[in-house]
């Protein structure tokens, strides 16, 4: 069987990690697996985890009433999952639902933070992995709000 | 290096028809692809008699009579020679009345005018087709080209954004194009219910879920502005270079050949130069508000 350090070293989100943050990190992980519909988590609940996706789609929603269940964006296969776990008061902003059966790598949040705390050099290993898909989510949710895709003269309800 | 988006042959020919002298073609068949957007196939009244060619990125000149012409892409099979399609989306009073058109109402035709996509310089390379929207009706000729002529080309890509499941378009063919062997095809939507199972994201996101290899391949690229700025910065990030990235504009376009400069971008004439550009002959003065 594989070990969860051997899944970290897989993982693209870890790639060149030095070998002792990853078996520092691994203290905190463990493998976890979502069926299709099942909900990894949910808009209000306590964000206590951070996924790295191993195989699957996870779909991150917005429930709207009379609408149903909006989805923005799918996260797939090598990419990582949920970020309200770094930021206080650590609740999740949206629904995230598997699409198809899924397996991940689950991070216990506080864990993680503890280590970063009492290492900066594992919280700057961690934040230079972190802040290049989360730039990247931000640069095309903007794209994606500016809605460029609409007819202006559309009407409004 | 690919030279150029190639020049048409619009204006240089004596015995050539009047470019501003419209034909009057009929509506033979139309197919709502959208909410608001429907295809017409438009041909002569003399049943088989050819209508004029084109090459893939091209567009003409439709008049609504009475209301006014306005440019539109041409998005058929450029090897049909019988019937020319256009895909036409409602958004003002000419495009409204073209898309009201019904088999068998004449419609006005100038052209085809513009560059065209570098399909045959593409020839031996990877070819990423990403489109946004009403983007790919300038981009379906280019697949039809590409599948007619495959084993011209390395691996082949098409990555499509819409807005809604609702807003996809051609969707008959993008279920047959995701069985075409020997073609990528991934479709992003930017927001969906949980009927849909594929990918929710902005375009650019589906790049690292194709396979190609960046120096050998040749980009071609169409929809909003932002997003033509967006992909082709990424697609550079990730080691193609700009004169392999192709993108197709849009201004004001009125006489289609170069007179009247209402679409004139920097140096540049849309309708003459273009639609069609390498990416680095008009990164910069894309990056102009006031040109």
């Amino acid at each position: 069987m594989t070990s969860i350090e051997e899944l970290l070293r897989l993982h693209p989100f870890l790639r060149g990690l030095p070998g002792e943050i990853v078996v520092l990190v691994a203290g905190c992980a463990k493998n976890v697996v979502f069926q299709p519909n099942g909900f990894v988590f949910r808009e209000g609940g306590d964000a206590d985890s951070f996924y790295l996706v191993r195989h699957g789609t996870v779909a991150l929603e917005s429930f709207v009433p009379g609408r149903g269940p909006i989805s923005f964006l799918t996260v797939k296969s090598g990419e990582i999952l949920g970020a309200d776990w770094l930021v206080p008061p650590y609740r999740w902003s949206f629904d995230a639902r598997a699409v198809e059966l899924t397996r991940a790598i689950a991070f216990d949040g506080k864990c993680l933070r503890d280590k970063c705390e009492a290492d900066p050099r594992v919280g700057y290993e961690l934040m230079k992995r972190f802040v290049p898909p989360l730039v990247e989510r931000l640069r095309t949710a903007r794209l994606q709000s500016l809605d460029l895709l609409d007819d202006p003269k559309r009407p409004r309800k | 290096m690919i030279q150029s988006a190639r020049e048409s042959e619009n204006g240089t020919d004596r015995s050539a028809p009047d470019p501003m002298v419209p034909r009057f073609l009929r509506v033979r068949r139309r197919i709502r692809e959208a909410t608001d957007v429907v295809s017409l196939e438009i041909g002569s009244d003399e049943a088989g008699a050819p209508v004029p060619g084109f090459r893939p990125g091209q567009f003409n000149m439709l008049y609504a009579f009475g209301v006014g012409e306005i440019p539109i892409s041409v998005s058929g099979d450029p090897s049909t020679t019988s019937s020319i399609t256009h895909t036409v989306r409602a958004v003002g009073p000419v495009s409204a009345a073209l898309a009201e058109l019904r088999p068998g109402d004449s419609v006005g035709v100038r052209g085809p005018f513009g560059t065209c996509w570098p399909v045959d310089e593409a020839a031996g390379y990877d070819v990423l087709v990403v489109a946004s929207g009403i983007g790919l009706v300038p981009l379906r000729p280019v697949l039809y080209h590409l599948l007619r002529y495959r084993e011209a080309h390395g691996r082949v890509a098409l990555l499509y954004g819409a807005r809604t499941p609702r807003d996809l378009l051609y969707r008959r063919e993008l279920d047959v194009w995701r069985r075409t062997p020997n073609l990528q095809v991934r479709v992003t939507l930017s927001r969906a219910g949980p009927e849909w199972v594929g990918d929710v994201g902005y375009v650019t996101g589906l790049l690292p879920k194709v396979r190609f290899t960046p120096t050998d391949t040749i980009a071609m690229v169409c929809g909003p502005e932002p997003m033509i700025r967006s992909t082709a910065r990424e697609l550079e990030s990730i080691g193609l270079p700009a004169t392999q990235i192709f993108v197709s504009l849009e201004r004001n376009m009125k006489c289609a050949i170069g007179f009247c400069g209402h679409c004139q971008l920097g140096p540049n004439f849309i309708c003459k130069d273009g639609p069609v550009f390498r990416y680095d002959r008009v990164r910069d003065p894309m990056a102009v508000r006031e040109l």
